[in-house]
């Protein structure tokens, strides 16, 4: 099927862009990569008045990491975070992330920035940023503000992003020394969306006990469900974690429902043990980054 | 149709398979539909309209993407190779060559698509492993072949792109 008629705007400049979003208001759209709005276009699930089209404000394109951090802008694709040899070092989660989201020819358009507004529960970006706590700036004509995780996903395909504002970027903090990360999950084939999905954080301490573990499931509730299990895990080193304990304590949090592709008894088995494999895996992520450490201080 | 709804159209200016070409199109008017209707280009397959099946994959300014989920609008002034463009001076390219070669084919209609994306795949990576080769076209279906064919098709293509540039 075809998209119903729209008005189209080209915007030459992020002020302009701003303008129009605050004259069209809940009628304007934002149009990004397109590559989750032009599917809603097609299947007409979707007919905004306006789309306020954002792929000339090159200016956004941005991908910049500091020992803080990585602030991606509103205009940089999937495929160029993913590259980027100063992202993955600062935050190696998100180019781990970005090779499950969908085929490499569609993480050549789809921008992470507009991944997070479509806040599709099932989506890896919003549960990396769920996890490292980062937040998304939201311009609109004469302010801008930053909204936390915490607070940007409100809902299966809502987020904090009122009608007028443009999500500008997006921050992913970077971890303590001695973290490690992972990204485990189960889909029907490589680059479908994901039945379940776990995305790991761990930090050990000098003698190789974990001091801080947290993930985010996706898939198995309306919004990523991030759970600390800290308590669970440590301070212990991983060798004698349960293992067991640490899925049921998340598997206690999640609320997964039935669907087509998956019951929610099965999402629910598939979430515990991706749990383990991602905590491991971030574990042991974590242990060689602190040899590697110690290993330079030596030198 | 969109004469008779009075549906504003926008001039278009696409360089496509290295000619310049001009459409005047509403917005809403996918690429896929713009090289097809506007442009006579009907090599370029439409399946789904979603981003699923991947016939529709062409290059935009050489990297492979969904014709169908791209405004022609959103892609004004930039390059656009379609499988009409992958042959040069008459010849087919080595990636057309191994499908053929192969029976990477059989009814033809996923062809375009994965010629397109293998071609882009292969001048990024000349030695693709096994795992590289079945992601890289992960994206693309096929009813047909049973992807068996494609995958040595592809191994075969960047064979032959070795000999030659040899
Ligand atoms: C076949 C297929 C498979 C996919 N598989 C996956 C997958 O496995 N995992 C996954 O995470 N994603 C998947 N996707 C979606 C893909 O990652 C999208 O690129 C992404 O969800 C949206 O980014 P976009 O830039 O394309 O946004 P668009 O499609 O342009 O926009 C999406 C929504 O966000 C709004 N928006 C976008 N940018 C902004 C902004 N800066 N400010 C305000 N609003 C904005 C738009 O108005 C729209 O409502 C898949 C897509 C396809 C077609
Ligand atoms: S027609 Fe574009 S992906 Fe199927
Ligand atoms: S050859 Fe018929 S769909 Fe692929």
């Amino acid at each position: 099927m075809k998209p119903s008629p729209f008005d189209y705007h080209r915007p030459a400049g992020l002020g302009e862009a701003l303008q129009t979003l605050a004259e069209t208001g809940s009628h304007g759209k934002v149009l990004a990569g397109g590559q989750s709005l032009i599917p809603l276009l097609n299947m007409r699930l979707a007919a905004p008045g306006h789309l306020v089209d954002i792929n000339g404000l090159t200016e956004l394109a941005t991908i910049s990491a500091d020992a803080s951090g990585v602030r991606v802008g509103a205009l940089a694709r999937h495929a160029a975070v993913e590259r980027a040899g100063s992202a993955r070092a600062v935050q190696p989660l998100l180019a781990q992330a970005l090779a499950l989201v969908a085929h490499p020819v569609i993480r050549n358009r789809g921008t992470v920035v507009g991944s997070l507004v479509h806040a599709d529960p099932s989506a890896e970006m919003p549960a990396v940023l769920a996890l490292l706590g980062g937040s998304v700036r939201l311009a609109r004509l004469g302010g801008e503000r930053d909204v936390h995780a915490r607070d940007f996903f409100v809902g299966p395909l809502e987020s904090a992003c009122l009608p007028g504002e443009m999500a500008v970027s997006a921050f992913f903090p970077a971890l303590p020394e001695r973290s490690g990360t992972a990204f485990c999950e189960v889909a029907r084939r490589h680059g479908d969306y994901a039945v379940a999905g776990v995305a790991a954080a761990v930090t050990l301490d000098e003698d190789f006990r974990i001091t801080a573990a947290r993930v985010a499931c996706v898939s198995v509730g309306p919004v990523p469900v991030v759970v600390d299990v800290t308590g669970v895990c440590g301070p212990r080193p991983p060798a004698s974690v349960d293992w067991d304990e640490v899925a049921r304590a998340v598997q206690d949090r999640i609320e997964p429902e039935d669907d087509i592709h998956a019951t929610a008894g099965y999402r629910r088995h598939l979430t515990g043990v991706l749990v383990t494999r991602a905590l491991r895996g971030a574990a042991q992520d974590a242990a060689q980054s602190t040899a590697h450490d110690a290993g330079e201080g030596r030198a | 149709m969109s004469e008779r709804t009075g549906e504003h159209r926008h001039a278009v200016t696409l360089t496509v398979n290295g000619v310049l070409r001009e459409a005047t199109v509403p917005a809403r008017r996918l690429l896929s539909d713009c090289l097809r209707h506007d442009l006579g280009l009907t090599g370029t397959h439409v399946g789904c309209e979603h981003g699923v099946c991947g016939a529709c994959t062409v290059l935009l300014d050489g990297e492979p993407v969904r014709s169908c989920l791209t405004f022609a609008v959103t892609v004004d002034g930039h390059e656009i190779t379609t499988v009409e463009g992958l042959a040069e001076g008459g010849e087919l390219s080595p990636v057309q060559r191994a499908f053929s070669e192969c029976h990477g084919l059989q009814c033809g209609f996923c062809t375009p698509g994965f010629l397109c994306t293998v071609t882009a795949f292969l001048r990024d990576n000349r030695t693709p492993t096994d795992e590289e080769v079945l992601e890289a076209v992960s994206g693309n279906l096929c009813r047909c072949t049973g992807y068996q064919n494609i995958i040595k098709a592809v191994h075969r293509a960047a064979e032959i792109q070795a000999e030659e540039s040899g």
